[in-house]
């Protein structure tokens, strides 16, 4: 098969998850309304956590990946595994924006101000600016080995980051104790809640495999692309 | 001309070298090999992978696929020590303007772990009529003169093999004629030269073998025989394709 | 490792050599922490904050700010010089040249923060006092830290084309952890705390330099070696 015609293979199949993944975020919107009970102290409001905590463990899921496969990259020096790292790190500021506007969205109605500074939020903030640099390097390279080599780099050192910044939030937060904070992901969550918040993990990481495999896809095209521009 | 220990360990011995920038493959599976008193001039049009090979050989540039050996050893990352038989002369002088020649080539003496870096960079210098300007700037040269500091720092460490990209580039006839002396002086001690050239004339005396390069493959490798004369119009049809 | 060493001291020793005679980075980063301060001491209301409160703040970000454009200068000079090729050429582990690197770094940085230290005391009225030794050691352990990855981003920011801008954005995510243990510690040192309620943050600096230190130094070779 034609590099172009395996690149528009790979787009389908990930158009093909991205579909099915959609369908199960559906599903827990349904769920979130009907299914799962009100909370208590925070009412509607409450439900935008379905959303917004699986984008956030997705947003980590695809940072660490990032790091993980650049280390690999780095070793194995196979260009697909770079190519994987960067389409991570696009679906994952993808996953960090939303994150971060639906945050606020829900901190204003539940603690009467758009931003706090507590460690989920914090954490995502900078797996947003970490892929902003990381991607910001990538489209600053020409080079497609030292762009690879460069990224990798950065890929690595910022998953290093991570459990400190996680540190540095946790040592700040428990100095200045915060507003009490209701945590919705307490131990004690009845079933439905549960239920629903592993549907929608589920959900948003076959959207993470979906869209990367379609940027994946996308990635193999583009260099197709040039490749016969260059043969030209 | 041929080399003087053509039975011993070749200084250098390539094979099948491979390097692309991108999807472009710039060298395709080259093989080199260069003993003590040998001079190979590499020739070839632009574009064809001359300084890319070059780079290649001094260790600055990892090629995909291929082997270098140095005095037998290979040209590995991790094995920094086999770089002290290289010195490379290339387009950039290596030199910094904020520091003075002699401060610059005690650097380069101390990288290298010369014994009495400051006395072997003045000696150097001294060797290559550059003396009274030791304590100047670089930046002050004209370019024959910063082509011997370049060329004095090269030789600092003793090096065994020589590489040299374009060196006769913007050089008057007598700063060309006296890199042509140095360059035989040092094959006499038995260095091996491997001059990267766009003309050919300027180094024809002095080379020992032509090779010439085009599209990242060899197209030409033999000892020199006979005057320039002969050879420019094979090789006009050698670079013509 | 001695040999090491003395490469490392040797590479940092011609920057440090060759940044003296030109000295304009250097000037560069001075008079900019010095125009920060004063436009820290202009930003604020005299009356509604102690400048003891408002200080730890203030010297940290302006050692962050003054330190970021320090940095550029380890590989711009390369750069300019095309003198890279110099040092990949010789046989010195690519460690140990990023070592000195750091080294080199670290003179420079630290330098700007010796003339900013006293400014700051001047303009904001501070007492250090007993805290001074204190202050001292936590700024050497936030800055190795943060010195260290801006040294290699450096090296990959130079290859781009806003060189000035990219190391930056790169950076800064780097730089909030030794930040902000600094900035505790300081505020700590300065209110006279005992040393028992800052551990946690010294350890916290101190691992960051020990992790990011080996793990720069590996990746180096990456950066510079095509």
């Amino acid at each position: 098969m034609t590099a172009s015609g395996s690149a528009r293979a790979v787009v389908r199949r990930g158009t093909a998850i991205t579909a099915i993944a959609l369908l199960g975020i559906a599903a827990v919107y349904v769920l979130a309304f009907d299914y799962t009970p009100i909370e208590a102290r925070q009412g509607m409001a409450q439900k935008i956590f379905y959303v917004h905590v699986p984008a956030a463990w997705s947003a980590l899921l695809a940072f660490s990946l990032v790091g993980i496969v650049s280390a690999l990259y780095l070793w194995l020096k196979d260009p697909r595994l770079d190519r994987f790292a960067a389409a991570s790190a696009e679906v994952g500021l993808a996953f960090s924006a939303v994150m971060l506007t639906t945050g606020p969205i829900w901190a204003k109605p539940i603690w009467g101000t758009w931003w706090t500074w507590d460690a989920r939020l914090t954490l995502t903030l900078f797996l947003f600016f970490l892929f902003i640099g990381y991607l910001a390097l990538r489209a600053a390279l020409q080079d497609p080995a030292e762009r690879a080599r460069f990224s990798a780099v950065v890929g690595i050192l910022g998953l290093l980051l991570v459990p400190f910044i996680h540190l540095s939030v946790y040592l700040f937060r428990t100095l200045h104790p915060q507003p009490i904070v209701l945590k919705p992901s307490a131990p004690s969550l009845p079933p439905e809640m549960l239920r629903t918040l592993l549907v929608s993990g589920s959900a948003f990481l076959l959207l993470y495999l979906g869209l990367v495999t379609i940027r994946y896809g996308l990635a193999v095209a583009e260099e197709a692309a040039e490749g016969r521009a260059d043969a030209t | 001309m041929p080399s003087s220990d053509g039975a011993a360990e070749p200084l250098l011995a390539a094979t099948g070298l491979r390097r692309s920038y991108g999807r472009l493959r710039v060298l395709h599976d080259l093989a080199i090999t260069v003993h003590g008193g040998d001079a190979v001039a590499v020739a070839g049009p632009n574009g064809a992978g001359k300084t890319t090979l070059l780079r290649v050989l001094a260790g600055l540039a990892r090629p995909e696929r291929g082997e270098i050996r140095i005095e037998g050893r290979p040209l590995r990352r991790d094995a920094p020590e086999v770089r002290r038989a290289i010195g490379l002369v290339s387009h950039h002088s290596l030199l910094y303007d904020d520091l003075t020649l002699t401060e610059n080539l005690t650097f380069a003496a101390r990288l290298y772990g010369v014994p009495q870096p400051a006395a072997a960079a003045r000696a150097a210098l001294e060797a290559a009529g550059l003396g009274g300007r030791a304590d100047e700037s670089p930046r002050r040269l004209s370019r024959g003169l910063a082509q011997r500091a370049a060329i004095a720092r090269a030789l600092l460490h003793r090096p065994r093999l020589l590489l040299l990209d374009e060196p006769f580039t913007a050089l008057d006839a007598v700063a060309a004629e006296r890199l042509r002396e140095e360059l035989r002086a040092r094959l006499r001690e038995g260095l091996g030269l491997v001059i990267v050239t766009h003309h050919l004339g300027e180094v024809w005396d002095v080379a020992s073998r032509i090779a010439v390069l085009v599209g990242g493959r060899w197209v030409c490798d033999e000892p020199r025989s006979g005057g320039i004369e002969h050879f420019l119009p094979r090789y006009q049809g050698l670079i013509g394709d | 490792m001695i040999e090491w060493l003395r490469l490392a001291l040797t590479v940092a020793g011609k920057d440090v050599r060759a940044e003296l005679r030109s000295r304009t980075a250097l000037l560069s980063a001075v008079v900019f922490a010095a125009l920060v301060l004063v436009v820290f001491n202009f930003a604020r209301d005299p009356t509604a904050l102690a400048a003891v409160d408002l200080a730890p703040s203030v010297l940290w970000v302006t050692f962050a700010l003054a330190a970021m454009l320090a940095l550029n200068r380890a590989f711009t000079i390369e750069k300019e010089n095309a003198a890279l090729d110099g040092l990949l050429l010789a046989p010195i582990p690519r460690e140990a040249l990023f070592l000195g690197k750091l080294l080199a770094n670290l003179a420079f940085v630290g330098t700007v923060e010796a003339v900013t230290l006293p400014l700051f005391v001047l303009f904001f009225n501070v007492d250090l006092g007993a805290a001074l030794p204190g202050i001292i050691g936590v700024t050497a352990l936030a800055t190795i830290g943060f010195v260290t990855v801006g040294t290699i981003f450096s090296a990959m920011a130079v290859r781009t084309r806003f060189a000035e801008l990219m190391l930056p954005v790169l950076l800064l995510p780097f730089m909030v952890p030794p930040l902000i243990g600094a900035v505790q510690v300081t505020a700590r040192l300065l209110a006279g705390r005992p040393l028992s309620e800052m551990m946690g943050w010294l350890r916290l600096l101190a691992l960051y330099d020990v992790v990011f230190v080996i793990l720069c130094s590996l990746a180096f070779t990456a950066v510079v070696d095509e």
